[in-house]
């Protein structure tokens, strides 16, 4: 029953069918998304939308067709679309009211394209005037502006028309019916949708010409195409109190222009229990002279033999009592529903219904920036700096999860500022400094000094933590653990000072001594770090334990005193947390190193010759 | 977003602020136009405008309504003082102006001109273009000398240049004025268009020397023209039409509607009344409206009110206390029951679920006051998820004890108006 006419063959009374197909102005993503899923419904061929106009990016837009994911192209002018795809004589226009103007002039005036929907509200008056002459003059169309468009059921579908899938289906708006309809408005046509489908076999075409004072095209002209069309068979109109061109048709029936059957209703009835004028949602709404209020309306409409109900609420009985009556003259035989092929569901619309399910190939448990707030181990951020956190704070819940009492978030601050810098000599400094003076930036320069961390450099922390740890654990004593090292020819990590020895003890190591035997509720490890000292230092005066030994045993001891047992010291310990620690409090120091250098206009480094041994052998070693 | 009246005052101030512009040199228009409103001192206005000391005066309210001469609201020929007296005597005072009664508040001093002849223009937009009315014979009255009014129309992007207006003059023109008015109404249409004005009616104009002054000035502007015009406007009001007096609720409501994207409307109709509406969208409520008032229950009609626009939980709930607060102030003389229509059409894409949320928390927030008042809930809603939405608030209505009647999309929009008020 659905006449596939080709296009040239097509009628002129058709601006949009199952063969339409749409450049889109504006990157409307999920529009488009909505326009492919309807002909997707509708069983179309090809898709509705042929090619995107996107002022700003050009490429290719990636969406479903089905199940299937297709790409539709993108460019930046029109002319470029309409050069690709001649064909597409429709375009949906979501230019914003500023742009609606000249984008929708050019493709009135550009040749191949036959119909506009403007769907910006806001467009000056004058401007849609302009366009309107241009329109007649070029025999076009204009949907809109301030409009959510229109639908071809079982065809095509302007932009959001009609909303989602499961309601088209509802309305049975994926196969051609017998009714057509105009609007003015967009937000109720959906309800038309609904009236139409359950009191006739559907609705053939639905219009919202949108709400301005002048329509791009007015009830009029969609009227005039309907009355042309053999497929329709039936017309309802809804129009709206203010302006006058509801006239138009009562004008058109009077003269027997229009023979088919015509429902109507104007809202906005009820203006006359206004006091002042009050302004309704559309523009074109205002009842001033008395003739266009809805009521003069509707009784003129009735007197030249529309169909008007007593009241809005009777629409539905009216719009049922005069299909039937077509049906049953004969002159109309219902159109039979179809099964609508199965929709594939959006997958966080299905989720968010809980009707799907699937494994997270992720899982976070330490935050969570979803939500009103950012949450760090469930703390709103507000709340972080509410009750004063501060940086150790903020670690206790990234790194542990746990809301840390005060001596530990003090412990992780001093470590953090005792780690620092050690000045500008050190391996990872040294190569900060380096790279910042060859012109690299800030990141680079960092990670080119971070990348020195490790067993030699900065790693005693971690070292001294491991080796501690190792033999505290197993609950050897510390004679046993110097002999072991010794006969193992490994040495102590944390232990040993260039400079510093027992008579001339080690500022910083005191400063973290004494603030864990005030704070700490235990201190197992440090305890037995200085056993060690004991023994080691017997033997030479400065192998002392070195700010690098006191912060890997103290740590150790902090997470025992936070409630972890000594297994998971261990754990934290292998996945590397003191290396972290120093990695976390270096960097400032790093950092430092590279903006003083950038500061400087430091040149780039070169090493001096006369520093480098130069021992070159004259010839290779000759391999026979 | 339409067609908005502005003062008399402003329409007067650009057109001497542009009049270089677009007028010949030959004749000119001072603008000499001081508008007074509440926190005017006005004793101080002589010090910047002297000319006020100086000249005769005429004062009149403006505040976008016409006929103030018929409403005895004109003072004319009056020295400053007397204006001064005049005005003091009326601001802020309750004044009835055919059937609405305002509070007067904005007041227009301009020099009096003597004059003999009275000229009328006016500029009117439709849909194919724009009408040029012109006539000799301006005043008060010019409907019964319409047959002296010239018309010309001007089709969109016509060229007004290109149309030999002197042609188009009323055959009584003087001649000796052909030459100025050829030019006024050239220049005056090209100010019309360039400043996105929608109506213009001067009523009457007069010649004094080399001057045109417009005494009475009309005119509407396209506010949607914002982002062409705006220079040119400066920093232009559009004034709420004269007598629209908002109640507290009203205007928390207008307030809230401001300050977001979301449209949220209430009309107070009868604060007695025992039909209240909730509805979403803008056409919809219209419906709901109609349809009560269309059934027979307009007396019991008491508001008109609208969201949409996808509100935050928080302004749905705001506004949803606002009118349960209202309907549930006192309880029908009668005991009859009220009724709550929380009401429309099928949405688009709003998740209807999700809009009901701020309603729910407004109801349970009013639970006491609903069951005192013996206040029954009717929804009908449609659109995304409204199987969950109407879930929710059938249950809300077994949790609160309140009868709430829920129905989605099988049923007629409107049949929950009968279903409330008829019993049915």
């Amino acid at each position: 029953m659905v006449k596939t006419k080709s296009k040239k063959q097509k009628n002129e009374y058709i601006i949009m069918d199952k063969e339409t197909t749409a450049i889109v102005f504006g990157y409307q993503q999920r529009a488009i998304q909505r326009m492919l899923d309807f002909d997707y419904i509708c069983r179309r061929e090809t898709p509705s939308v042929a090619i995107i106009v996107n002022p700003t990016r050009e490429g290719a837009h990636k969406c479903f067709w089905g199940t299937k994911e297709i790409l539709i192209p993108m460019v930046k002018t029109l002319k470029e679309a309409t050069k690709m795809y001649p064909e597409a004589d429709f375009m949906v226009n979501f230019a914003s009211f500023r742009s609606a103007y000249p984008t929708s002039k050019e493709a009135l005036l550009t040749k191949s394209i036959r119909s506009v929907a403007i769907i910006a509200e806001g467009v000056p008056e004058r401007r849609t005037k302009e366009l309107i002459k241009i329109a007649k003059e070029k025999n076009k169309w204009i949907i809109g502006p301030a409009t959510v468009g229109g639908i071809a059921a079982g065809g095509f579908r302007i932009g959001n028309t009609a909303g989602m899938l499961d309601n088209i289906v509802t309305s049975k708006l994926h196969r051609q019916g017998s009714v057509a309809y105009v609007s003015k408005s967009g937000g109720l046509s959906n309800e038309l949708n609904n009236i139409i489908a359950r009191n006739t076999d559907g609705v053939y075409e639905g219009v919202a010409i949108g709400g301005d004072r002048y329509p791009g095209s007015t009830f009029m002209d969609h009227i005039t195409r309907y009355e042309k069309n053999p497929d329709i068979k039936m017309i309802v109109l809804l129009g709206e109190v203010g302006g006058m061109d509801e006239y138009d048709v009562v004008d058109a029936v009077k003269k027997g222009k229009i023979k088919k059957p015509i429902v109507a209703w104007c809202i906005g009835t009820c203006s006359k229990v206004f006091p002042a004028e009050v302004q309704f949602g559309h523009a074109g709404a205002r009842a001033g002279a008395a003739l266009e209020t809805a009521d003069a309306k509707n009784e003129a409409l009735k007197k030249v033999g529309v169909a008007v109900p007593k009241h809005f609420d009777d629409f539905d009985k009216e719009i049922k009592t005069t299909f039937d009556k077509l049906v049953k003259s004969g002159k109309h035989k219902p159109i039979p529903n179809v099964e609508p092929p199965i929709i594939p569901i959006d997958y966080d619309v299905a989720l968010k219904q809980g009707i799907i399910r699937k494994p997270a190939q992720f899982i976070s448990t330490i935050s969570d920036d979803r939500g009103e707030e950012l949450r760090y181990c469930g703390i709103k951020i507000s709340k972080i700096f509410e009750d004063e956190y501060g940086l150790g704070g903020v670690i206790g819940l990234l790194w542990f999860k746990k809301k840390l009492p005060k001596w530990a978030a003090g412990f992780l601050e001093r470590v953090v500022l005792l780690t620092a810098d050690h000045g500008p000599a050190v391996s990872g400094a040294h190569n900060s400094i380096v790279a910042a003076r060859a012109g690299k930036d800030i990141i680079s320069s960092l990670v080119s000094g971070l990348l020195t961390i490790g067993p030699r450099f900065g790693g005693a922390v971690q070292g001294s933590a491991d080796h501690f740890t190792k033999y505290l654990y197993s609950e050897d004593e510390p004679t046993f653990m110097v002999k072991d090292m010794k006969s193992k020819n490994i040495n102590i990590q944390g232990i040993g000072h260039r400079i510093k020895s027992v008579t001339n003890p080690d500022v910083r190591v005191t400063l973290m001594i004494e603030y864990a035997k005030k704070n700490f509720p235990k201190t197992e490890t440090l305890d037995y770090a200085l056993k060690v000292e004991k023994l080691t230092t017997a033997k030479k005066n400065n192998l002392i334990l070195n700010v690098d030994g006191v912060i890997g045993v103290l740590s150790c001891d902090m997470l025992r005193g936070i409630g972890y047992t000594r297994d998971e010291v261990r754990e934290f310990v292998d996945l590397g947390i003191l290396n972290a620690l120093f990695v976390l409090g270096r960097s400032i120091g790093f950092m430092g190193h590279i903006m003083d250098q950038k500061r400087l206009k430091s040149r780039l480094y070169r090493h001096p010759w006369d520093d480098i041994n130069y021992m070159m052998p004259d010839k290779p070693e000759v391999i026979k | 977003m339409a067609q908005r009246g502005i003062r008399e005052y402003d329409g007067k101030k650009m057109l001497s602020k542009y009049w270089s512009e677009y007028f010949s040199k030959d004749f000119k228009f001072p603008g000499k136009v001081v508008l007074v409103d509440p926190e005017t001192k006005i004793n101080e206005l002589t010090k910047k405008f002297n000319w006020l000391n100086k000249e005769k005066l005429v004062v009149k309210p403006d505040q976008l309504f016409g006929k103030r001469g018929k409403h005895g609201l004109i003072k004319a020929n009056a020295s400053f003082e007397e204006v001064n007296k005049w005005i003091k005597e009326r601001i802020n005072k309750e004044t009835k102006v055919g059937k609405v009664t305002g509070k007067l508040t904005h007041f227009l001093i301009e020099p009096y001109i003597p004059h003999k002849e009275e000229y009328y223009i006016a500029i009117k937009s439709n849909r194919s273009g724009d009408i040029i009315y012109f006539s000799n014979h301006g005043g008060v009255d010019i409907e019964s000398v319409w047959d002296t009014v010239a018309e010309i129309q001007i089709d969109i992007g016509q060229d007004i240049n290109e149309i030999k207006i002197e042609n188009k003059l009323p055959k009584d023109t003087p001649n000796d004025k052909k030459k100025m008015f050829v030019n006024f109404i050239k220049g005056l249409y090209k100010f019309y268009i360039d400043l996105n004005y929608a109506y213009l009616e001067i009523n009457p104009f007069v010649i004094s020397g080399n001057e045109i002054v417009p005494l009475d000035l009309v005119a509407r502007i396209d506010d949607t023209g914002h982002f062409e015009s705006s220079g040119k406007w400066g920093d232009l009001s559009f004034p709420a039409p004269f007598g629209r007096k908002l109640t507290p609720e009203e205007n928390y409501i207008k307030m809230m509607d401001e300050k977001s994207g979301a449209s949220l409307k209430l009309t107070v109709l009868n604060s007695k009344g025992r039909v209240w509406t909730m509805v979403a969208g803008g056409g919809g409520s219209v419906i709901y409206t109609d349809t009560i008032v269309d059934l027979g229950y307009r007396d019991e009609l008491a508001n008109y009110g609208e969201y949409s626009g996808n509100p935050t939980t928080d302004q749905t709930y705001e506004y949803a206390k606002t009118i349960l607060d209202l309907m549930t102030r006192e309880k029908d003389p009668k005991g009859r029951p009220k009724y709550l229509l929380i009401g429309g059409g099928i949405a688009n894409f709003t998740d209807v679920a999700k809009t009901f949320t701020g309603i729910t928390m407004a109801l349970r927030d009013y639970k006491k006051k609903l069951k005192e008042t013996n206040v029954k809930i009717f929804v009908r809603r449609g659109g995304p998820n409204y199987q969950e939405g109407l879930r929710i608030m059938k249950n809300l209505g077994k949790e609160l004890g309140v009868p709430i009647d829920v129905y989605g999309p099988e049923t007629h929009m409107t049949r929950i108006v009968d279903m409330a008020l008829g019993g049915k």
